[in-house]
């Protein structure tokens, strides 16, 4: 277990003078303009914002995806020039090879680097064990639940041992019950790892309870409105959700996302006002109006 | 105003199938205490089983009725628009089948056919699937021979004959490569499919894990192709029978499609339709063969 997962804390993610842009027929269309973020080694940093904030295309252009038009992202002040084995990258659509096993799933990352056979799987078993996972290492993906399918996700990611750990919006598609044990099991991992992550989400909640700082997005093209940080103590549990603190900081996440949202919804519901909407449906059912 | 209605309805028809269902059911479904007797597997047995001895049953049914209707349209010697006075009844392909089975030229015919199948299959296969690879990866072998593809790929196998005995020096090769272009088509077309249907985010996925241009190919665009490589096999399996029918027919000496033809010059009419039924039971047999291997290449599509 530790030649897999012992690595010592680094991971530093520097994101400078960041912008990007799509070439489409009309011109450039600017996604990220002049953006600058920075994870330090061990961290837990989360980035929300509105959708088509840009948010998943900063996560992208880190992991070696999307080449930035300008600026740089460096990890321990190397650059970034493509996807690599040290930047961990979890999907929100799992994306698991349907055609191999959970654990063979687990074990490609370590097979690319060319560990001998009984050996990565051994690693595979290790991690699978501590996912609670080892009774379904013979299954197919297509067999298990949303919830462990991101569990083989997270730690196929982390069974090369890399320097950070990169999700997209990885609990997206699951319901709220399983969401919240993935939080704390992705917690867990992360503390026993001390590995660097930077996390992409629109829950707000996920973001507070998972991150020691939060950066906030504008709506496209996207830049850093606020950066936040969450001096919540750890370990966190689920009840403190309910507290004061926590409720005083998802407040002001919420109202500066929220501003975000309207604009990027466009002129016509800020004119028109959300009260509009409501009164036009007031004692009417939806149908009726429609 | 309907809801009141409709609860007075239930209520009051509830105790009924209730009472009805009293009566029989402890006749039928035995106690829980005697749980693994005969009776019990069995009756569960059926009960899981239920849909498909249905439609075994009912496929059973079907083919004996068309042996009927076959075997009453021919003694009866019926003609309405379509003459059956010439035809063979069951029987009589039957007589001529157990005459045939102890026939070493039959036999030959068959063996024949199955190996120009195999070869020209083969090497359809053997070409299609990894050019069909290669063009989905490659934009410049695409670019070069989709074109080329397109053209050539709506010619139906049958317009070939006369260009493949000009190519080829003996008639036997002339067959075979009729029976490979038949299948070599949408063996090709399919695994292009297939590639292009390949999941983006699975091939980043295997690239931040470390993967380089190889080993996504092996390891992501291959399999994920599986599939519809399989599903071009199944059809250039089809294509082939077909096609090596027809070539056997105009140009053959031996062969099943040769034997079929022979029949109706020789005026041997059972044999017409013993050679027919022969070409259906082989292709069947061979699409079974392809599905199968389908199923054993890819374990995780199986239920």
């Amino acid at each position: 277990m530790s030649e897999v997962l012992a690595s010592p804390p680094k991971g530093h993610i520097e994101v400078k003078n960041f912008s990007l842009a799509y070439e489409t027929i009309e011109g450039a269309v600017q996604a990220v303009t002049d953006t600058q973020i920075h994870v330090k080694p061990g961290e837990f940093v989360s980035i929300v914002g509105p959708s088509g904030c840009g948010k998943s295309t900063l996560l992208n252009a880190v992991a070696g995806f999307l080449k930035p038009t300008t600026g740089i992202v460096t990890v321990d002040g190397e650059r970034v020039n493509g996807p690599s084995a040290e930047r961990g990258m979890v999907f929100q659509q799992y994306s698991l090879f349907p055609w191999k096993t959970v654990r063979e799933n687990v074990e490609f990352g370590l097979k690319m680097r060319g560990m001998p056979r009984s050996q990565r799987e051994r690693a595979a078993r290790t991690l699978l064990g501590l996912a609670g996972l080892e009774a379904f290492e013979k299954h197919y993906p297509e067999k298990l639940s949303g919830g462990m399918k991101q569990r083989v996700g997270i730690v196929r990611a982390l069974a090369t041992g890399p320097k950070v750990l990169l999700l997209d919006e990885p609990f997206g598609a699951l319901d709220a019950q399983t969401r919240v044990i993935m939080q704390q099991i992705l917690t867990n991992m992360w503390q026993r790892l001390k590995i660097s992550v930077l996390f992409v989400t629109h829950d707000i909640d996920e973001a507070i309870f998972l991150s020691d700082r939060v950066y906030c997005m504008t709506a496209r093209p996207g830049s850093i409105k606020a950066e936040i940080p969450i001096p919540l103590e750890r370990p966190r549990q689920q009840s403190m959700m309910m507290s004061s603190e926590f409720l005083a900081l998802r407040r002001g996440l919420m109202s500066l996302i929220r501003e975000e949202s309207l604009k990027a919804m466009g002129g016509e519901i800020n004119d028109m006002g959300m009260q509009g909407l409501s009164i036009e449906l007031h004692g009417h059912s939806l149908a009726d109006v429609i | 105003m309907s809801g009141p209605a409709l609860l007075r309805h239930s209520k009051d028809s509830m105790p009924a199938p209730a009472v009805a269902e009293a009566g029989p059911a402890p006749a039928v479904i035995p106690p829980p205490t005697t749980p693994s007797s005969f009776g019990t597997l069995a009756l569960r047995w059926y009960r899981l089983n239920r849909a498909g001895l249905r439609a075994t049953a009912i496929g059973i049914t079907s083919l004996l009725a068309f042996l009927l209707v076959w075997h009453l349209l021919t003694t009866y010697r019926v003609v309405f628009f379509v003459r059956f006075t010439n035809v063979p009844s069951p029987l009589a392909v039957y007589a001529s089948f157990t005459k045939a089975i102890h026939d070493p030229k039959f036999l030959m015919h068959i063996v024949l056919s199955c190996r120009r199948i195999f070869i020209g299959f083969s090497l359809a296969a053997i070409v299609g699937v990894p050019l069909g690879l290669i063009m989905g990866r490659f934009k410049l072998v695409h670019e070069v021979i989709f074109p080329v593809a397109e053209v050539l790929r709506p010619i139906p196998a049958i317009a070939w004959v006369p260009m493949a005995i000009m190519l080829w020096p003996t008639n036997e090769q002339s067959i075979v490569y009729i029976t490979f272009l038949g299948s070599f088509f949408p063996v090709l077309v399919n695994t292009l499919h297939g590639m292009s249907l390949v999941d983006p985010v699975l091939v980043r996925a295997a690239q931040c894990l470390g993967a380089r241009e190889r080993s996504i190919f092996r390891e992501v665009y291959f399999p994920a192709s599986l599939p519809h490589i399989f599903t071009g096999l199944t059809v250039g399996m089809g294509v082939a029978w077909v096609s090596l029918i027809a070539a056997e027919m105009i140009s053959g000496q031996y062969g099943i499609g040769y034997f079929t033809w022979e029949a109706y010059s020789l005026v041997q009419y059972a044999d017409i339709a013993l050679g027919m039924i022969a070409i259906g039971v082989l292709g069947l047999g061979s699409s079974l063969l392809i599905r199968g291997a389908g199923q054993l290449v890819m374990p995780w599509r199986s239920t």
